[in-house]
């Protein structure tokens, strides 16, 4: 067992999947000799070289794009988008050809790449640097989308990521880069949970929390502060597709749902999970599905971020109103 | 506005005449067999009687859509048959001349124009990506492909070159440009092929760029060339030398065929909205066949039997590509699902299983429908 941040478990399972593979490649903006902004790709290029982990012209389109080449040519690349907002400018070569080309194909191309995104606020940043896009992802066929919340997901989650056959967005929870987890890096990759499996991160009986990413630790702390509750927390880890099985049956044991996330809640992840919860699990409900996240404005300044993110408070609030019919 | 050079009249890389003369250049010594020669008319002709063939199946509603190569036979087969057979190509969604020189079969090109599939011929075993129709983004996928070139090693005088195809207005795409410079810094063994056909849909070129095409490449460092591209020989030669140096370690290489889009941009478009019918005729007199067929009288290398048979052969190929096109099947309803995904996905198989049984209960239900 070794206690690692997310960031340094992200690290040690791309080390990994390079070991094990000479087709996974590292490519992005920086993620050479700096090691990237936060670190992530840290002395990968010193021990793989610049041929396997490749610092790219500052153009995300680019990155994007020249990885579904160097994916139609039988490599394994892993992009890092340096920050959730400078996403964009790669929409196109995502949207219309990274998560298409499998189906336009029939099967004959797979398009085996990651896309590592620090996501998420409350670092204080100025403007794109702290948004949380898995909606637009989410709503995209052929992407599967993954966020971790602990560094033992970080690290098996990042390895899995990288030996799927289909395109997965990895989203990094970028103001909880730095907490730290016991991982048994000489585990073998069985004894790893299912990237698209949901993880009861607290049991509990009279309500179900749904969390993923940096709204996990947040959700932890509502359910432990609620003394007049059992709470339980669910730890989504994969957003494309949703483990609905762990979903309701967790929410047929306890009646009520509170959703959360960073992201604005109009037409958000907690929108569609709601509505499924509502077609599922409509006779074991005690109250409506309660969302709590941003609202649906720009990203504000850093000053009002506080009020912006879901925070503890906010989430309590929600847990609140989920108890009140 | 200051003047600029896009008035200047740049040079031109031409090896054959409108009037079938062979002209030589000094950077391009080129010798052609009479056989070859015969094939390249062959090629040319074959692909523009499949693409008349097409306009013509869109108008009786066998196709959606169909976007004609007429007038552009020359750039597609000359550089389609300067690829060697593990050269890669990336095509836009009019190179029908290049998809011929990879062989791949006119149903399988038709399929996608009539609505059967979005894909239609494995890309691998003809060595041609498929069809994109957004513009300019095969230009990256070539450049990453061969980055993967380089770092598999396949380089040298017996490695493999890369082909990116594009047209005058994917010139204006980011993506484009980001090509070009991805491929500059990474040395890649790619060639762009831009068939400037002098309109994007209505836009003709003086909208897209202030200098010549060809010139853009200087500013990424590396070498841009502007050559007749209704002349056969000369997009055979350019494009073979630039494969070659791309192969070598020589890095990339922009071509710019100089030719005409003589058809409307798709058969949705009416060309009469925004030029003159001038203009066409003043290509007419510079079309790719004539002047390969004029060089082949002239010099002896072809007769009336030649001609006569190459005619035959593509009175046969429109006979089949009408037949193939209308046996096209149309796929089952829950092919909607297939391939999506590599690996199961849940929230899509319980979407798949809940049409399944949807559509299911319309069995044994008349005509009409109904439960």
């Amino acid at each position: 067992m070794t206690d690692l941040t997310i960031g340094k478990a992200i690290n040690a399972g791309l080390r990994r999947a390079m070991e094990n593979d000479p087709k996974v490649l590292v490519m992005g903006e920086d993620v050479g000799r700096l090691g990237g902004v936060f670190r992530v790709t840290d002395q990968l290029h010193k021990d793989f070289g610049a041929e396997r982990v490749i610092d790219t012209p500052l153009a995300e389109s680019g990155i994007v794009g020249t990885a579904i080449g160097l994916a139609l040519r039988g490599y394994r690349p892993v992009c890092e988008i340096q920050f959730d907002g400078f996403f964009f400018p790669a929409a196109n070569q995502t949207f219309t050809q990274l998560a298409k080309m499998r189906r336009r194909s029939a099967g004959t191309l797979s398009m085996p790449v990651v896309l590592r995104i620090p996501y998420g606020g409350g670092i204080g940043a100025v403007e794109h640097h702290s948004e949380s896009p898995e909606a637009y992802f989410a709503h995209t066929a052929g992407l599967r989308v993954v966020t971790v919340a602990n560094a033992v997901d970080a690290y098996w989650m990042i390895q899995q990521a990288i030996t799927s056959d289909d395109p997965v967005v990895f989203l990094e929870p970028k103001r909880r880069y730095y907490e730290k987890a016991a991982v048994d890096t000489s585990a073998s990759p069985e004894s790893a949970e299912p990237m698209g499996a949901a993880r009861i991160a607290r049991p509990g009986t009279d309500a179900t929390l749904i969390a993923y990413g940096p709204m996990v630790k947040t959700a932890l702390q509502a359910a432990e502060a609620d003394e007049d509750h059992s709470i339980e927390v669910i730890d989504l880890r994969s957003i494309s597709p949703v483990d609905y099985d762990t979903v309701t049956a967790s929410v047929r044991r306890t009646g009520r749902v509170v959703i959360t996330h960073e992201a604005p809640v109009g037409n958000g992840v907690g929108a569609e999970i709601a509505a499924r919860i509502t077609e599922d699990c409509f006779y074991h409900l005690e109250a409506p599905v309660i969302r709590v996240g941003a609202f649906d404005t720009p990203y504000p300044q850093s000053r009002l971020e506080e009020h912006y993110l879901p925070d503890l408070d906010r989430v309590l609030d929600g847990v609140d109103r989920a108890f009140a019919y | 506005m200051s003047d600029n050079t896009a008035h200047e009249e740049p040079e031109l890389v031409q090896l054959l005449t409108p009037e079938g003369e062979l002209r030589t250049h000094p950077d391009y010594p080129f010798e052609i067999s009479g056989e070859e020669a015969r094939g390249l008319y062959r090629d040319m002709v074959l692909v523009r009687r499949f693409d008349s063939e097409a306009v013509a199946l869109q108008r009786q509603g066998e196709l959606g859509l169909w976007a004609s190569l007429l007038g552009q036979e020359a750039a597609q087969i000359g550089s389609g048959r300067a690829l060697r057979d593990g050269d890669m190509a990336f095509p836009s969604y009019r190179e029908h001349g290049v998809a011929w020189c990879r062989e791949v079969p006119p149903r399988e090109l038709l399929g996608m124009f009539r609505g059967v599939t979005n894909g239609g011929w494995d890309p691998n075993e003809h060595r041609l990506h498929l069809y994109t129709i957004v513009i300019g983004s095969q230009a990256l996928h070539a450049t990453g492909y061969a980055m993967g070139v380089q770092r598999d090693g396949a380089v040298g005088e017996d490695g493999e070159a890369v082909i990116s195809y594009f047209g005058d207005g994917a010139t204006s795409q980011g993506d484009t440009n980001e090509a070009f410079n991805y491929a500059a810094v990474n040395n890649a063994p790619v060639v762009f092929f831009c068939q400037n056909n002098q309109w994007a849909i209505s836009e003709p070129l003086e909208r897209q760029s202030r200098v010549p095409i060809y010139r853009r490449a200087a500013g990424f460092g590396f070498p841009g060339i502007r050559i007749d591209g209704n002349d056969v020989f000369a997009s055979l030669a350019v494009t073979r030398a630039a494969l070659d140096g791309a192969r070598e370690g020589q890095g990339p290489t922009l071509i710019e065929a100089f030719t005409y889009r003589m058809g409307a941009h798709t058969t949705n478009d009416d060309p009469s909205r925004y030029r003159a019918s001038a203009e066409l005729e003043e290509w007419k007199r510079k079309d790719p066949i004539s002047r390969l067929r004029a060089y082949l009288e002239k010099q002896g290398l072809a007769g009336e039997d030649f001609f006569a048979g190459v005619e035959a052969e593509a009175d046969a190929l429109g006979e089949r590509v009408r037949r193939e096109c209308r046996e096209l099947p149309d796929p089952a309803p829950l092919e909607i699902f297939d391939e999506v995904y590599a690996e199961p996905h849940t929230g899509l198989d319980r979407q798949r299983a809940e049409f399944a049984d949807y559509l299911a209960s319309f069995e044994g239900a008349g005509a009409e429908g109904g439960r």
